[in-house]
């Protein structure tokens, strides 16, 4: 029965054709509108990943096997693998990442669908915010299969409300900056040795303060003592999120 | 909207590098009007519809649609165009239902379940709208980037070569679509290299030779033969 409604309903539409079905945009909308656009973005991100499978397969099997290769490269050497866990985390967490950041705008730029976003009535910054939220979901979730491979590996458990904390804010700034940088290199036949060349060298507060923050975590310390090192990430943030979001509408002045 | 023309492109001139693409560009599609824009490969055609698209600025000169200067108008002119470029512009790892209803979401759309619906009877893929685009033929995909360029409903509607690699039914549909569109308050401009089609489908032709406009002409006094002796003078 429910199919024959169906059925019934979709001929009742195709005879009434598109007249009967006018495009009615709303004007304005203002906020609400606006973060749909992102939410929309960053739906659509979500849904070819699930279809496509090329993002986080690839972060999550590069990240599984680097773990494995600095596990066996440091099994020999090391005394305690505490020494070198907030290092290995961080390094992979970055060249993972890369990976991710250059499909967010490369898959649209091989697909010839980056103008259909530049043509649609969107503020840039709602497409960079969006990119943003899909990019940050992937490196997120990448970093708690990279936790859970570094806890059989190393045996070192990371999973501490700071150190989450810490990857958090880490992967807002290093995302933040990435997709921007990732929109810059997406029209580049070269991109994939563009971004990691442009992007880490940004990157080097975020890293440094990553490695001390879990470094820090993994000896004992206290909330205070790492308070430095966490504000030294918000500012990062604050201020790379800004300034990429000013300057991510100049990058498509001639798409 | 404007009284001279819902698209007007006056005096517009694009260089990449040396070449010279667009030299000076004068051009007018009144509302109502269907426009052939022709002229052979690096004519410069697909560079003028970038331009009048928003997509890429020009060097000099400026493009206005409905009276208003792209140049100058925010994002929300951008709801006044529909664009159909050699490339579909769809994801292909994503349904035809999802995709139209991704671009209804960025083009803030009242309904738009049923806005989709609607259009994806008019283009003949209603029965395989949960296909992915991938699976699709080629005048499948062509008549879904046709649909997501209707979506919105523009008043202007750029086609740039819509009928390429279309089979007859597909190209058949198309024709529908165009007369269908073309005869509402809105002003179409397509390029193709079919000169039937072209003298068929549109009220007046265009000719572009060297990023200039060659010749001009109302369709209704031209056969193709006629527009086939004005590319080969050129």
């Amino acid at each position: 029965m429910a199919e024959q409604r169906a059925e019934q309903r979709a001929e009742q539409r195709a005879a009434e054709g598109l007249a009967a079905h006018p495009a009615t945009m709303r004007a304005g909308g203002g906020g609400s509108a606006y973060f749909a656009k992102v939410g929309a973005i960053f739906a659509k991100d979500m849904r070819a990943e699930v279809r496509g499978r090329e993002v986080f397969s690839t972060m999550t099997s590069f990240s599984v096997l680097a773990v494995l290769i600095f596990g066996l490269a440091f099994d020999l050497r090391v005394p305690r693998s505490e020494m070198i866990a907030p290092g290995v985390l961080w390094v992979v967490v970055l060249f993972a990442g890369v990976l991710g950041l250059n499909r967010s705008f490369g898959a649209e730029v091989d697909r010839g669908t980056l103008s259909a976003l530049l043509l649609a009535p969107v503020d840039r910054s709602a497409i960079y915010f969006g990119k943003v939220l899909a990019n940050l979901f992937f490196t997120l979730a990448t970093t708690l299969v990279i936790l859970a491979v570094m806890f059989f590996i190393f045996d070192v458990n990371l999973f501490h409300p700071y150190n989450l904390l810490a990857v958090l804010l880490g992967g807002i700034g290093y995302v933040g900056v990435g997709t921007l940088f990732a929109a810059l290199t997406a029209n580049n036949r070269a991109r994939e040795s563009m971004l990691p060349i442009l992007l880490l060298p940004v990157m080097v507060p975020v890293f440094v303060a990553g490695v001390g923050l879990t470094a820090a975590i993994v000896d004992g310390k206290n909330f205070a003592e790492l308070s430095q090192w966490f504000n030294l990430l918000a500012v990062f943030d604050a201020i790379f999120v800004v300034v990429a979001f000013l300057l991510f509408d100049l990058i498509w002045e001639d798409a | 909207m404007g009284e001279e023309g819902l698209i007007v492109a006056r005096k517009v001139a694009k260089r990449y590098g040396r070449k010279r693409v667009l030299n000076s560009v004068d051009l007018v599609v009144p509302q109502g009007e269907v426009m052939a824009l022709l002229g052979a490969n690096g004519a410069g055609k697909s560079t003028l519809m970038r331009i009048i698209s928003g997509l890429t600025q020009p060097d000099r000169g400026e493009v206005l649609l409905g009276g208003v200067s792209t140049r100058r108008a925010g994002h929300e002119i951008r709801r006044y165009i529909g664009l159909v470029a050699h490339a579909p512009l769809l994801y292909d790892n994503l349904s035809g239902w999802d995709n139209l209803l991704f671009f209804a979401r960025l083009y803030d759309l009242q309904r738009p379940a049923e806005r989709v619906e609607a259009v994806l009877h008019a283009v003949d893929l209603w029965p395989r709208r949960h296909d992915v685009v991938r699976s699709y033929s080629r005048g499948m995909t062509q008549r879904l980037a046709i649909g997501r360029a209707i979506l919105h409903d523009p008043p202007v509607l750029l086609l740039d070569e819509p009928d390429t690699g279309l089979d007859p039914a597909s190209a058949e549909t198309l024709a529908h679509l165009i007369r269908t569109l073309g005869a509402s308050s809105r002003a179409i401009l397509l390029t193709t290299h079919n000169l039937e089609r072209a003298v068929l489908w549109a009220d007046s032709i265009t000719l572009l030779a060297e990023g200039k406009i060659a010749q001009s002409a109302p369709a209704a006094r031209l056969t193709a033969e006629t527009v086939r002796g004005w590319m080969a003078e050129i």
